[in-house]
């Protein structure tokens, strides 16, 4: 029973950043700009976020200081994506390229400086944030076992972020402005809807959870931070494409990955995996190689917003 | 010959090629105020170590900076190819991957080949492979409708953890945890290049590069091949209508850009340079470097050497830069802050193409047309 409660815990630390990450994404794509940004941003949520930690842990520790980091990290985040929203929305810019600009420039800046002020590129934290066990709900048999044991208070704030977001796009007038300019902006427009304030709002957001994402993905994963998130940013693009862009099946694809990838990364801890003679790699490969088959199956009716990527332009409604 | 000219001013390339201008000067000067303001003693000499790039160590540099520049562009052509037929090949760094490792193998077992079919076989090895590490995104896409964005990312960490596996099976250096040494009759010859820029790395691999981009350019604008890519890219519905098989064209598309990312590789790695694949979780950056050639290049063939050229002669000066106490990683600063000004750059473009309008409308009228 152990080894299923470890392979729980485990998914957690995966999903839940892919999860915000995704719905992010998801934002900004139904309001009508792809934002291929997701990885850039959230290596400078990231950096920012450990940056801030490495500064302040002198001085106050645990949940106070990651609560903290985790604001500090949601406005630079939707500050970074500003970038984006400006080249894609004024500029009428090719969205691909302002994003590929967006992440070549974060890990490089990371480094530089990281480098420049401390010397070295990776940035040092200790985690005081890891609960070994949530008063009360940890005790209750099996469910504390699983969600309430060995964990981190993240998962639960990407828990309440993913499901706040999933009724704000499904059952407000703001969720549904924002579908309307991904997809008809015309339409939107003609009934005095702003379509300009709408995208920023999508992509200022995908921001604020890709800034969030990327520092509870290093949080629980690691001990430093080295400029980099992993291809964690292109992997939720691929989760939010797998899940068809609607919130549940976001849910499903990324909680699908995450046990992929936990399967991949722990297998020598579960007995049955260990004993298979299957070399390390190919369990690395397996999350790739099984997302491309689901997707093979579940690709032909695709669900993308109408105007995603179109510039919207007034002359043409 | 008045005439001509005005046709090359009136024509779309120099408004790229100024545009492209335009945003490099924004770049480079977004770069200068970051060294400015991280070191302003030093950061006018640091700047001009970007500048002199690879002129910096004199026929050297040019000859390392060549030698850089062959693999992105490589790359570079890869995603600008696939640009242009309406694909986005974000696993040029698969493709290159897997193109490296086929060279390396073949380079390493195939000793009983003769000196110069050995080298052949490497690179053709590279092509197969990239090849094919093109094609499953490309067969996913026309025939399962799968993004090809998304199945290429997946394309990459495969083919990175496979390539891990392959090396570690086959051609391992334990000790350095990297690949063999690959036999002296693989390497790329140097025909006499060696001796035009002494004391570099540099072989025939930049020419095979530009030899690539000349066929590029001559599939995309000259054949009717080059054509039906594009027509899909452009419009898939209407080529399908014109009797174009768009499904052939997608999965050619990417085979091409595959088979030249592929090649890259096998351009770096067989160049008896004491470079070698490592076995790392990283994937191969030659290939997101490739994007922004690709970008800085417009997806033109020519803009694209021209890129890589430029790319491979500000990475050197980012080298150098270091005397300085500069990270060369202001060189990735500085290349996205000129990509993100391309982007903008678009809108600089439309203004001339304005002030043009109203030129020719205000000669119309004149002209009581």
């Amino acid at each position: 029973m152990s080894v299923v409660y470890f392979v729980i815990q485990q998914t957690m630390y995966f999903a839940i950043p892919l999860l915000i990450v995704a719905i992010g994404a998801m934002y900004s794509e139904r309001s009508g700009v792809i934002n291929i940004a997701m990885e850039g941003i959230m290596v400078m949520g990231a950096f920012v976020g450990i940056f801030f930690i490495n500064i302040f842990q002198d001085r106050m520790s645990g949940q106070k200081l990651l609560l903290l980091a985790i604001l500090i990290v949601a406005v630079a985040g939707g500050l970074f994506s500003l970038l984006h929203a400006f080249a894609s929305i004024n500029m009428k810019a090719d969205q691909t390229i302002s994003g590929t600009a967006l992440n070549l420039f974060a890990p490089a800046f990371a480094i530089f400086t990281a480098r420049m002020i401390q010397g070295v590129q990776q940035i040092q934290f200790t985690d005081t944030f890891h609960i070994d066990k949530v008063p009360v709900l940890g005790d209750i048999p099996v469910i504390g076992d699983m969600f309430f044991q060995n964990c981190y208070i993240t998962t639960y704030i990407g828990i309440g972020i993913f499901l706040v977001a999933a009724y704000v796009i499904k059952n407000t007038r703001f969720g549904l402005r924002l579908r309307a300019c991904g997809e008809h902006p015309g339409a939107a427009d003609s009934v005095g809807v702003n379509v300009a304030k709408i995208r920023y709002a999508g992509v200022i957001i995908s921001g604020v959870l890709a800034g969030i994402g990327g520092l509870i993905f290093v949080i629980p994963t690691s001990t430093n931070f080295n400029a980099s998130v992993a291809g964690y940013g292109f992997l939720a693009i691929a989760v939010l494409i797998f899940g068809q862009w609607r919130s549940n099946k976001i849910l499903m694809a990324a909680f699908f990955f995450g046990i992929m990838k936990t399967l991949a990364s722990a297998y020598s801890a579960i007995p049955f995996l260990k004993s298979l003679p299957i070399p390390n790699e190919v369990y690395k490969m397996i999350p790739y190689i099984a997302t491309l088959i689901v997707l093979a199956f579940s690709s032909k009716n695709s669900q993308a917003p109408r105007a995603e990527g179109i510039p919207y332009d007034k002359g043409s409604r | 010959m008045k005439n001509k000219w005005k046709n090359i001013w009136r024509g779309d390339g120099i408004v790229n090629f100024s545009s492209s201008i335009l945003a490099i000067v924004c770049g480079l000067l977004f770069g200068f105020i970051i060294l400015l303001s991280s070191n302003p003693q030093q950061a006018y000499y640091g700047f001009m170590m970007i500048l002199q790039g690879g002129f910096t160590d004199g026929i050297q540099g040019i000859g390392q900076m060549l030698y850089l520049a062959t693999p992105i562009i490589m790359t570079g052509l890869s995603v600008g190819f696939a640009f242009k037929t309406g694909l986005f090949n974000i696993g040029a760094s698969g493709q290159f991957t897997a193109g490296a490792f086929a060279a390396v193998f073949v380079g390493v077992k195939f000793t009983f080949l003769p000196p110069g079919l050995h080298c052949l076989a490497a690179l053709l090895a590279a092509i197969l492979a990239g090849a094919i590490w093109g094609l499953v995104p490309g067969l996913l896409k026309a025939f399962f409708n799968v993004n090809e964005v998304i199945s290429s990312i997946m394309m990459n960490y495969i083919g990175m953890y496979l390539v891990n596996m392959m090396i570690q099976r086959t051609v391992y250096d334990q000790v350095k945890n990297q690949t063999m040494a690959v036999a002296d009759g693989a390497n790329l010859p140097k025909a006499g290049l060696d001796k035009l820029f002494p004391g570099t790395n540099i072989n025939i691999g930049i020419l095979i590069a530009i030899l690539c981009v000349i066929l590029i350019y001559i599939i995309l604008n000259k054949t009717t091949f080059g054509y039906e890519l594009k027509a899909c890219g452009k419009n898939p519905n209407a080529s399908k209508y014109a009797g174009i098989n768009a499904k052939k064209s997608i999965v050619l598309s990417m085979v091409i850009a595959g088979a030249l990312a592929g090649l890259g590789g096998a351009l770096l790695y067989l160049a008896d340079s004491g470079k070698y694949m490592q076995v790392l979780d990283v994937i191969a950056p030659e290939g997101f470097s490739g994007i922004s050639v690709a970008l800085l290049g417009l997806s033109n063939p020519i803009g694209i050497l021209f890129a890589g050229l430029f790319i491979g002669h500000i990475t050197v000066g980012g080298y150098n830069m270091q005397l300085f106490d500069f990270a060369p990683e202001v060189i990735d600063i500085i290349i996205s802050a000129i990509i993100y000004c391309g982007a903008l750059s678009l809108l600089f473009k439309n203004l001339i193409y304005k002030i043009r309008m109203r030129k020719s409308a205000k000669k119309n009228k004149k002209e009581g047309k």
